[in-house]
């Protein structure tokens, strides 16, 4: 009906709703599809322009370093507004100003520097930085050069160490003068080590041997230097006393140096022909074996004492819990802080952390070693010192009484 | 074949160490001086191949690999003769009459290794750790940090007997000690558990295929 209506070509009522409905559709649409095609050709456009460059490129050789590395600085490209057209920046260097440039790096937009590591010291060298657009096209800036690493041989961001590595050696000398000059130096008992002569004598008295192991690490190991200072004296005690003394190793080097340590103490005893090279020995590295070849010393041999002096790992247990199911008196002395739980728990006496370092001057009480020792407790003195003024310039801080923590940038390092 | 061959000498091995928890015994005598000996001859290999080889036999006869000179460069090769030259001063100890030689290399090298080691520690273990504990005292938190740290501080100051204040402080300081190695304790133990749990499924899959 309605297309015999159409074809008769009258308009009939519904046809001029539907008609009418349309024109008023596109009156409102139209503006919006017109809207629609200038932000296609807009940003159609915007892709095809180029984006500006990064200006202000500058590179300096990195400062407070050894050299092999350069500090590349720029302005952000004028486009570079967070909407996405700049995709990054890529970094070039060559060894002339017009040719020869490579790619050594890239960073997000936004960002403004890069160091460039691994080149040659007193090398000129040329950079050139290029915005980089969505479509991976460069921009490049202008080129900067020529610039050269070169080593310092100051760090000038660790200056405050410079300053408290003095502080502490001045403290330690001047407590060693006072002690060489005869001043009497006091030092608070420590508990295990007033116990080691007992347990050197009580070795003696059951004619048995003392087993001494000096860790797992190396002499790059202050806690190493410490248990072989403690070897030294472990050794003339047992020398006095014509007691065996075993002392399995690790490592090679620290073999060598215990060996020469018990053997001059030997000889300051008065003892060298009871010094036996053989029972300063070497025995593997490996860790576990190293505490399977112990073990195997202890249960055969079944030394009356035996002392743990020096760096240990997971083996500290094993070793111990062996040493206490045969007996012996143990002492133990570790900076480990994982491992001194379970000396704490296996062996008779422990000297935690620093009291392993004071020890050899405890039992020594050789003028150097206590003004060393008095000379680390200035120091502390005065690191706890610091301590107090931080903690009151942080809560300070935090009460809005004053603005900054003026004591954090006097400890911080570069 | 291989692998059921090497799986049941690592399952006698396994067991032969368990064994000393037993007692002493001529099994765990066997896999002892297994383990001493091979691992002493594995690490004189290591020790040539990762230490004397890049830095003292390929530096001085010029040895290349891949067409790249090993270690120090060309101009500086000669500067490997010096560590070399102490390396072989330590055997001067094999010659009673030169043996006192010996020492210079130990003591450069304890020496030098404590010297070094001196500013990374003065930075690590005491600016950086004072600046990390510089907190202001606003939480309870903060308060038992401080309190601790200068109590432990106390206890590991020898220079004075432990009376009066300066004891009240170590034994706080004593008492942080112990808390925190009571926590440690029982998380390595946590730890070593799962290293039993390890053996103990070598034997019972690896080996038996029981699970």
């Amino acid at each position: 009906m309605l297309g015999d209506r159409g074809r008769s070509g009258g308009i009939g009522p519904m046809a001029g709703f539907v008609a009418l409905s349309v024109a008023v559709a596109a009156l409102f649409l139209c503006p919006v599809a017109v809207f629609a095609q200038e932000e296609t050709e807009t940003v159609a456009l915007e892709t095809l322009l180029p984006i500006a460059p990064p200006t202000g490129l500058m590179a300096v050789d990195t400062p407070n370093d050894r050299g092999s590395s350069i500090d590349v600085t720029w302005e952000l490209s004028a486009d570079d507004d967070n909407d996405g057209i700049v995709a990054g920046y890529e970094v070039f260097r060559s060894a002339h100003p017009e040719t020869g440039f490579v790619f050594v790096g890239r960073v997000p937009h936004g960002e403004t520097e890069y160091r460039d590591s691994g080149i040659d010291n007193s090398e000129p060298t040329y950079y050139r930085v290029a915005a980089l657009d969505t479509d991976e096209s460069l921009f490049f800036s202008g080129t900067f050069g020529p610039v050269e690493a070169f080593s310092q041989w100051f760090n000038r961001s660790r200056l405050n160490v410079m300053v408290a590595v003095i502080i502490f050696v001045v403290s330690i000398v001047y407590f060693v003068t006072a002690a060489k000059s005869g001043k009497e130096l006091f030092i608070r008992r420590l508990a295990g080590l007033d116990e080691m002569d007992n347990a050197v004598g009580r070795a003696t008295e059951m004619g048995k041997p003392i087993l001494f192991i000096s860790g797992l690490s190396s002499v790059s190991d202050v806690a190493t230097i410490a248990a072989i200072n403690i070897l030294g004296e472990v050794a003339k005690k047992t020398a006095e006393y014509n007691t065996k003394l075993i002392v399995p190793c690790a490592d090679p080097i620290v073999m060598a140096v215990e060996q020469e340590v018990v053997k001059e103490a030997y000889a300051k005893a008065g003892r060298p022909d009871a010094y036996n090279e053989d029972d300063v020995f070497y025995l593997t590295r490996s860790q576990f074996a190293y505490v399977a070849g112990v073990n195997g010393i202890m249960v055969r041999q079944r030394p009356a004492t035996i002392l743990y002096m020096g760096m240990f790992y997971a083996e500290s247990l094993v070793l111990a819990e062996t040493g206490s199911s045969i007996g012996a008196i143990q002492i133990a002395g570790t900076d480990a802080v994982t491992q001194l739980p379970f000396f704490i728990t296996s062996c008779d006496y422990t000297l935690i952390g620093e009291e392993l370092y004071a020890a050899s001057a405890y039992l020594s009480r050789e003028p150097i070693l206590l003004g060393g020792l008095k000379g680390q407790d200035m120091f502390k003195l005065i690191a706890a010192a610091v301590l107090v003024v931080g903690v009151i310039a942080a809560t300070l801080t935090a009460t809005g009484v004053i603005e900054s923590n003026f004591v954090l940038p006097l400890l911080a390092t570069g | 074949m291989a692998a059921i061959i090497w799986t049941t000498i690592g399952a006698v091995l396994t067991l032969s160490v368990y064994s000393f928890l037993y007692k002493d015994n001529p099994f765990y005598k066997f896999a002892e001086h297994l383990v001493v000996g091979i691992s002493a001859g594995y690490y004189l290999v290591i020790y040539y191949f990762n230490f004397i080889q890049p830095n003292v036999v390929s530096p001085v006869f010029q040895l290349r690999l891949g067409g790249e000179a090993i270690g120090l460069g060309s101009n500086t090769w000669w500067l490997a003769l010096i560590p070399g030259l102490l390396g072989l001063l330590l055997y001067t100890r094999f010659f009673p009459k030169i043996g006192w030689v010996g020492r210079w290399p130990l003591g450069i090298y304890v020496g030098g290794y404590a010297g070094l080691g001196l500013s990374p520690i003065m930075q690590a273990r005491v600016l950086d750790q004072i600046g990390a504990n510089a907190l202001p005292l606003t939480s309870v938190t903060n308060i038992l940090v401080v309190g601790g740290l200068l109590g432990t501080l106390t206890y590991f100051f020898f220079s004075m007997k432990h009376k009066g204040v300066l004891g009240v402080m170590a034994r706080v300081g004593i008492v942080f000690l112990m808390v925190g190695f009571g926590a440690s304790f029982g998380y390595t133990v946590m730890s070593r558990v799962s290293l039993l749990i390890g053996r103990v499924s070598f034997l019972l899959h690896d080996c038996l295929h029981l699970i």
